[in-house]
């Protein structure tokens, strides 16, 4: 599947009709969604053939995505049963097959080492604080080839530090960087954290 | 959810020592065909738990359709009946309706609309 193609299929989804401010719940655009995925595939070869885990998977965009792109096998896990039935309307739609779980990623219990690569575009924490790095470190205990994230690029020096020291990655990476543009769904944001910065990452556990 | 997920998932309460595998309680479930891949099959195979995966299809109603002990290897490549066997109780069957059953502790986790609610309540975080 060509790029423009699968931007334009992800921009067809349906998205988070009653957005929960506590959840962090904004959409991965098309656009980034599609590179994201295009270049885990096209560069790395994580995708095609493989099983792949949507952390806090929200609407099913990068899941789908990833079923589009050859994934085998795909579950999407969030904490919140409407964005789930959401997630599987749309993938219903586009006569894909995508497993969905609801349940918290902090308290997530798998065992073995199935599941190849983790995407995912967490809660930055501005919620609560470290959300992020809850998702990080549950990513590194269930992927056994790669973890592409998204982060805020002022955390940059963290998630490397934390990705070395406390989950032992073999590399990580920044693979770019991104203008992230909040639609301004929340009323409590001012209008300069509308356009943030945030680092595309590849990890690898 | 399908078979593959079941056999990634053990109870998540805390304290649990013994929670896995989940039992299943299939009340509907549906069957949907999907494109065939030895290659995945056989990669993925090692990583399976057979006795996990034999008992989710015995409680979907398929006492036979995977041998009960796992198979060697070698099986992989030279049966193409076992690879098609493998690949409808991993890949093709859905459970729409029932539950996941810890084992040490028999608290229901109810499957709706083929997603399982693994959320936990208050005590058991
Ligand atoms: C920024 S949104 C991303 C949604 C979707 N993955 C996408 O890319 O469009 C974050 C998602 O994580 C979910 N979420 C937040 N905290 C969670 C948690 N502790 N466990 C599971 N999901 C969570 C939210 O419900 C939301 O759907």
């Amino acid at each position: 599947m060509k790029l423009k193609q699968l931007e334009g299929l992800l921009g067809s989804i349906q998205q988070f009709s009653n957005p929960k401010v506590d959840l962090e719940q904004y959409p991965t655009g098309p656009h980034i969604a599609s590179r994201l995925l295009y270049t885990a595939e096209d560069t790395f070869g994580d995708v095609d053939g493989k099983v792949v885990a949507d952390f806090g998977c929200g609407c099913g965009t990068l899941g789908i995505a990833s079923a589009l792109l050859g994934a085998e096998y795909i579950i999407g896990i969030d904490l919140d049963a409407q964005a789930l039935q959401t997630a599987s309307t749309n993938a219903e739609n586009l006569e894909l097959d995508i497993d969905l779980m609801q349940c918290n990623i902090k308290s997530l219990s798998w065992s073995g080492r199935v599941v190849d690569t983790v995407v995912m575009n967490p809660p930055f924490g501005t919620r609560k604080k470290g959300s992020d790095v809850v998702f990080l470190s549950m990513a590194f205990k269930v992927a056994s080839q790669a973890i592409y994230s998204l982060h805020k690029t002022s955390t940059r020096e963290h998630v490397k530090r934390v990705a070395f020291r406390d989950f032992n990655a073999k590399c990580a990476e920044v693979l770019c960087e991104l203008r992230f543009d909040l639609p301004q769904l929340y009323k409590f944001h001012k209008k300069k954290e509308v356009d943030i910065e945030v680092d595309l990452w590849r990890f690898v556990p | 959810m399908r078979l593959l997920t079941h056999n990634m998932l053990a109870c998540n309460i805390k304290g649990v020592t013994n929670g896995y595998p989940l039992g299943l309680e299939a009340e509907k479930w549906v069957e949907k065909e999907v494109d065939f891949n030895a290659d995945f099959l056989r990669g993925v195979f090692p990583k399976i738990e057979w006795r996990a995966l034999v008992g989710a299809a015995r409680a979907l109603g398929f006492p036979d359709l995977l041998p009960e002990d796992a198979p060697d290897p070698s099986v992989l490549s030279s049966s193409d009946d076992f690879l098609r066997r493998f690949h409808r109780a991993l890949l093709e069957l859905h459970v729409e309706e029932g539950a996941l059953v810890c084992p040490e502790t028999g608290r229901r986790f109810p499957i709706s609309k083929g997603i399982p609610n693994m959320l936990l309540h208050e005590d058991e975080v």
